[in-house]
């Protein structure tokens, strides 16, 4: 019995330990946005004196506010999480329900393309886009997501439609019902709490997307969260205050929602193995 | 559903209907199969194609044969040295990764209590790790007057120079991607409910101890969701980009110029996309190598419950 005593305290002492290590960066980033930059590397979490200047200073960016940039990001991640839903659920239909042939093929292509690293297509895609002229647009950051979203997110659904009993569409049929009746009538309602996890990890996504932001675009005026930030460290002096404080609001969206969301969003992590 | 009579020849009407069913099933994947084709099939082709030519998106491509490929190989020092690195980010960084996510999923699947408190903060930087915000937050505290070196100032180590110096820069990026190690931790997390509570109670009747235990019931009965989880962060870990563009940019003296870095640099700023592809193509063999010899080694250690 005191040997189980002695490793519950050894487990709980492991735990505390590692949580505090892994969250300890988050809450010093924390405090550090209210800090002046000459109190930043001091020692104390605590600030020395309370200041909001970071955030009025960090907020206004050489003629542009962040204010352009959130409402930018918001509506490529609107449009991405709407786009993924739609099309997303379809094909997971198309997959998890109707018989076609070639089916099987295909979903094995679907497979497959989840490991493909996108460096092999990112390249094409960009000349592609170039010569259409859609660079320095929102097309080539939006569209991937109405095709389907994705490779993971028709997975995840796919995984849901199979678990639901089919009974329910081998009734609506001798009823009558088309496909689309069966799928917008029964399937559809069914599936919302997949759509809730498929819309948080597409939101976030989304949110938190550099590389095809940095890649497509190039006015300022069309700039986003991610985009505003970088042009801090393109300064030679960077101003780390503002920085940290901006950087601090950029992450709120998707704590937030993760927060609401927990349990869908672990679940979601643990049953299709999606990165996070 | 309507195949019954396939040997015996179909009705029209079963034609008909078979055609219905085939043309719907398109119907409904055409949006993931017009992304496939549109972004995916055809610029794999055309990247391939690219690799073979002189491009530079000023002029239409010039075939050149294998001379991107042959420069690469030969010419190129940035690409040994790159490609040096990547393998040691790679190697030192998923089995630290996976190992690291492994014991924080042990201790948590014991049935702690506040467990999902401490889920949660073990994962808020999986949660965030992939955005500039953090990276800005690490390139700061590792600064060399940054928050770390303050810490280690109070217990007299002297300031040590993470990103400024070539023999610490890889680590701490390094160091970075082990501490998102939260998905991959949930991912195990749900893998350890799953094995069945009579082996360890059998097990402990026999008199093993908890590190047997470990070894010889949990391991083996993981083993199918390590594979999983050593696949997939070893083909993130080949394309990590924006650590290593973001905390160091490639420095110093190009100690953290990661594959994927070379890889932009030689397209988007360079605008050698012929050499680029060739360079992705590269990359695309040796991610397939290693998940290849993953499956291949996989039948020797992942265990299978039939």
């Amino acid at each position: 019995m005191k040997r189980k005593t002695i490793r519950r305290g050894v487990t709980y002492f492991l735990l505390a330990l590692f949580s505090f290590v892994m969250a300890y960066p988050i809450v010093w980033w924390f405090f550090a946005s209210f800090k002046h930059t000459y109190d930043l590397a001091d020692r104390s979490l605590w600030p020395k004196e309370w200041t909001l200047e970071n955030y009025r200073e960090g907020w206004t960016m050489g003629g542009l506010t962040f204010t352009t940039f959130y409402k930018n990001t918001i509506f490529i991640t609107l449009m991405n999480v709407i786009g993924t839903i739609i099309t997303a659920g379809l094909v997971a239909y198309g997959f998890g329900r109707l018989n076609f042939k070639g089916k099987n093929i295909w979903f094995a292509i679907l497979m497959i393309t989840m490991m493909l690293p996108s460096q092999v297509t990112v390249i094409s895609q960009y000349i592609m886009y170039n010569k259409l002229n859609l660079t320095d647009t929102y097309v080539p950051l939006i569209l991937p997501h109405w095709c389907g979203g994705g490779a993971f997110f028709v997975f995840l659904l796919v995984q849901f439609v199979r678990g639901v009993p089919r009974d329910l569409d081998e009734a609506a049929k001798i009823d009558g019902c088309g496909r689309w009746r069966i799928y917008w009538r029964i399937l559809f309602p069914i599936m919302k709490p997949a759509f809730v996890t498929a819309g948080i990890y597409s939101f976030i996504w989304s949110w938190d997307d550099f590389y095809s932001q940095m890649l497509y675009i190039n006015s300022s005026s069309k700039f986003t969260v991610s985009l505003g930030l970088r042009m801090f460290i393109d300064q030679a002096d960077i101003k780390w205050g503002p920085l940290l404080a901006m950087s601090l609001l950029s992450v709120i969206p998707s704590l937030v929602i993760f927060f609401i969301n927990q349990k869908e969003f672990v679940e979601g992590v643990a049953t299709t193995g999606l990165k996070g | 559903m309507s195949s019954q009579n396939q040997h015996k020849g179909l009705t029209k009407v079963q034609k008909k209907r078979k055609a219905y069913e085939n043309w719907g099933g398109y119907a409904y994947i055409a949006p993931w199969l017009i992304g496939f084709f549109l972004l995916s099939a055809w610029p794999m082709i055309y990247s391939f194609y690219l690799s073979f030519t002189d491009y530079s998106m000023l002029k239409s491509p010039n075939w050149i044969g294998i001379r991107n490929y042959r420069n690469i190989f030969t010419t190129d020092l940035n690409f040994k040295k790159s490609l040096g690195i990547t393998f040691r980010f790679v190697f030192i960084a998923v089995p630290a990764k996976l190992i690291f996510a492994l014991f924080i999923a042990n201790l948590l699947s014991k049935d702690v209590k506040g467990m999902s408190l401490y889920r949660t903060l073990v994962y808020l930087p999986s949660l965030i790790g992939g955005s500039v915000a953090v990276s800005m937050v690490w390139k700061n505290i590792f600064g060399l007057d940054g928050y770390v070196n303050t810490l280690l100032g109070v217990f007299g180590i002297a300031p040590v120079p993470w990103l400024v110096s070539t023999q610490f820069s890889l680590y701490t990026l390094i160091l970075m991607n082990v501490w998102q190690f939260g998905s991959s931790m949930i991912i195990f997390l749900a893998g350890l409910k799953q094995i069945p509570r009579d082996l360890y109670e059998a097990a402990k009747v026999d008199g093993a101890g908890s590190v047997r235990c470990f070894f010889h019931i949990t391991l083996p009965q993981l083993s199918p969701v390590i594979f999983f989880n050593l696949i997939n962060s070893l083909i993130n870990a080949f394309q990590q980009f924006n650590s290593a563009y973001l905390v160091s940019s490639g420095g110093p003296a190009h100690s953290t110029y990661l594959y994927a870095l070379m890889l932009y640099e030689k397209a988007y700023i360079s605008y050698k996309m012929g050499y680029a592809s060739g360079l992705a193509w590269i990359l695309l063999v040796i991610i397939g190598i290693f998940t290849a010899i993953n499956f291949i080694g996989s039948k020797y250690w992942v265990h299978y419950d039939d």
